[in-house]
């Protein structure tokens, strides 16, 4: 690692701080147990409490998606930057 | 509850319990590999797996029979605190996006096959390894009993083996075979055995959820007075407590121990050697990240299931074993065929994790303590032999422990199995990302997490046990209740960090670290990843 490349992109950029909101709002939202403790408003006859945290697997999935995607783009960007230098 | 054995479900149980049987024997020729007698054929299925059958291995694997029956169990006995096993799931898969590619990807550049063999790469350190494979078979053993305590479920509410006049060996007997069994094909075909059979478990498991959330309900009268009877039957006072039985959402009181409990939770599950083993089995790194992305269909289909446990309440199930609440549901609502479907799910459903567990917990022991401490010099067939070997000893450590105990001293160990092993994540998590973390600071604070969660979840009292009576327990400072494994989680960080400090001040020695930045990022393809594969054990010599 001594030997760091000259152009060596930037470590935080702003679609790794994406990255990183995507992962951690999960988080947030789970672990704010007070935001959702609550039966009403009831969605068929399901309290709040379970229809929210239940919708939040679905929120949780798109946001890691979009993670995923983000970070694969980054790391080709990387890869075909790093490989024009070296090849 | 209907009495006699139903005949019907029965029959249904035994099909399926057979057509996996024939399946886990055959697995043993699925994808064979030239080099057949080494650990990472039999241990880690080649390290083959594609995104979808890694798919069905870890979900089968992570959602056992034990969570399908426990769970609802829980939302039975106490309302909305049992739901927590739902934001569990969710923080699990944005957590191990960020650190399980890092350690597949070292994993396959020294060929390591336990978590236990990376911590002794990357600090040197055979004390701190064993520390982790000791706390791993641990937390393992009453794992594996407990999905056997699953199986036991769906026996008694067929009517087999049922009845306390029945003679012990009458009694045990379909239990017996059941192991047997799966003994006999994890041994001749090691994880692909799981893996193949793992598809029909998930298939069935969806099937059973996707009818049981839709028809229930209707028979119910909808999910208004599913939870209108639910919430009046949980706002009774129980008179053992003089508090009611539970609610619909968390009072403020509770929100601390739902949070922690997930949050502590999310963190252990990817500590158990057995999902690490099923990770490890996987092709590549993105068959890791894809896998973050595509696993949390299980949650769902877990918070559904969960909510069976309302559905229990509200169908006037009265069993006084809260885990018998949903087989017995099932086998009150619906007709008998389909009722031994659900049941062939809930019986398989346990037969794929126990021999997950059990290849797991061999591995942990061939790798670090016989090869590492008995026998250094055992080339990888010895390795695959002796795994075998202990993977056969533990399922019948298993099968005595749930054969002669009661059934609460395997769920006490399960708890604290569940706490000590996320007292192996800041080695492990914290090696992954840096080497700051000098070795015996972290195995101080391994120590002082397994002490005081010991000690904490022994004094925990409940109505029906003295001891070991919860996993929560008010959090020293703070005064809210919380789960115990998270506190003595940051207790062990804490100490781990301040005698990182003090170590490094006196200037100990910091141990070989035979890890490079590049390995922890290298995929299937690059250089030195699949060339080292094959002998796979070659990364040990060290």
């Amino acid at each position: 690692m001594s030997e760091t490349p000259e152009v060596r992109p930037p470590v935080v950029t702003p679609a790794r701080v994406i990255i990183a909101l995507c992962l951690v709002a999960p988080f947030v939202a789970m672990l704010w147990v007070g935001s959702y403790a609550k039966a009403d408003p009831a969605f068929i006859g399901i309290p709040f409490f379970y229809w929210y945290q239940m919708l939040w697997v679905l929120i949780s999935t798109a946001l890691t998606v979009t993670a995923y995607q983000l970070w694969q783009r980054d790391q080709r960007g990387r890869a075909s930057r790093k490989g024009g230098e070296t090849k | 509850m209907k009495n006699g054995v139903n005949g019907v479900a029965l029959g249904v149980f035994i099909f399926f319990f057979l057509a996996v049987t024939v399946m886990g024997f055959l697995a043993a020729r699925w994808r064979r590999a030239e080099n057949e007698h080494s650990l990472d054929e039999w241990g880690l299925g080649g390290r083959s797996f594609g995104t979808w059958v890694t798919w069905f291995l870890l979900g089968g694997d992570l959602y056992t029979a034990y969570t399908f029956v426990a769970v609802p169990a829980a939302v039975y006995a106490a309302g909305a605190s049992g739901f927590f096993a739902v934001p569990y799931t969710i923080l699990v898969y944005p957590l191990i996006f960020t650190f399980l590619p890092r350690l597949w990807s070292v994993s396959h550049r020294h060929g390591y096959v336990t978590t236990s063999d990376f911590v002794r790469g990357r600090f040197g350190s055979k004390g701190l390894s064993l520390a982790v494979a000791l706390t791993g078979i641990l937390a393992t053993m009453p794992y594996i009993a407990l999905q056997l305590v699953g199986i036991q479920a769906v026996l008694d509410v067929m009517g087999v083996g049922g009845g306390d006049n029945t003679n012990w060996f009458v009694k045990d007997l379909p239990l017996l075979i059941a192991f047997g069994v799966l003994a006999a094909y994890t041994y001749s075909s090691g994880l692909r055995a799981p893996a193949l059979i793992a598809f029909v478990k998930d298939t069935l498991i969806y099937i059973v959820i996707a009818v049981a959330i839709i028809y229930i309900p209707i028979k119910l009268g909808g999910f208004d007075d599913v939870f209108a009877k639910a919430g009046h039957a949980l706002s009774q006072v129980n008179p053992a407590t003089g508090k009611p039985r539970g609610a619909l959402a968390p009072p403020e009181a509770g929100q601390w121990t739902y949070a922690t409990l997930a949050l502590g939770s999310a963190l252990a599950l990817f500590m158990y050697p057995h999902s690490i083993t099923a990770t490890l089995s996987s092709r590549s790194r993105e068959v890791i990240r894809r896998n973050t992305t595509i696993l949390p269909l299980y949650s769902l289909m877990l918070g559904l299931l969960a909510l069976l446990g309302f559905m229990a309440i509200a169908a006037g199930v009265k069993v006084t074993n809260g885990q018998l609440a949903i087989p017995q549901l099932f086998e009150d609502m619906f007709p008998d065929w389909f009722a031994g479907v659900a049941f062939a799910a809930i019986g398989i459903g346990a037969l794929v994790p126990a021999a997950i567990m059990s290849i797991a917990a061999a591995n942990l022991f061939t790798r670090n303590i016989y090869k590492d401490f008995i026998k250094p010099d055992a080339t990888p067939k010895q390795e695959a032999q002796v795994s075998k070997f202990v993977s056969l000893l533990v399922k019948v450590g298993a099968l005595v422990f749930v054969l002669t105990m009661d059934k609460t001293v395997a769920i006490n160990f399960q708890l604290l199995g569940g706490i000590w092993i996320l007292q192996t994540f800041p080695a492990l998590v914290g090696g992954l990302f840096t080497r700051w973390f000098h070795r015996w600071a972290l195995l101080a604070g391994w120590a002082v997490g397994m002490v005081y969660g010991t000690v904490a979840a022994y004094g925990v009292a409940s109505p029906t046990q003295k001891h070991f009576g919860g996993s929560a327990k008010e959090i020293p400072g703070i005064g809210e209740i919380g789960y115990i494994g998270l506190t003595a989680f940051v207790l062990n960080v804490a100490v781990a960090v301040v005698l990182t400090f003090v170590l490094k001040a006196v200037k100990a020695p910091e141990g070989v670290d035979e890890t490079s930045p590049e390995d922890y990022t290298a995929d299937a393809g690059d250089p030195g990843v699949q060339v080292e594969l094959p002998p796979a054990t070659a990364g040990a010599g060290h």
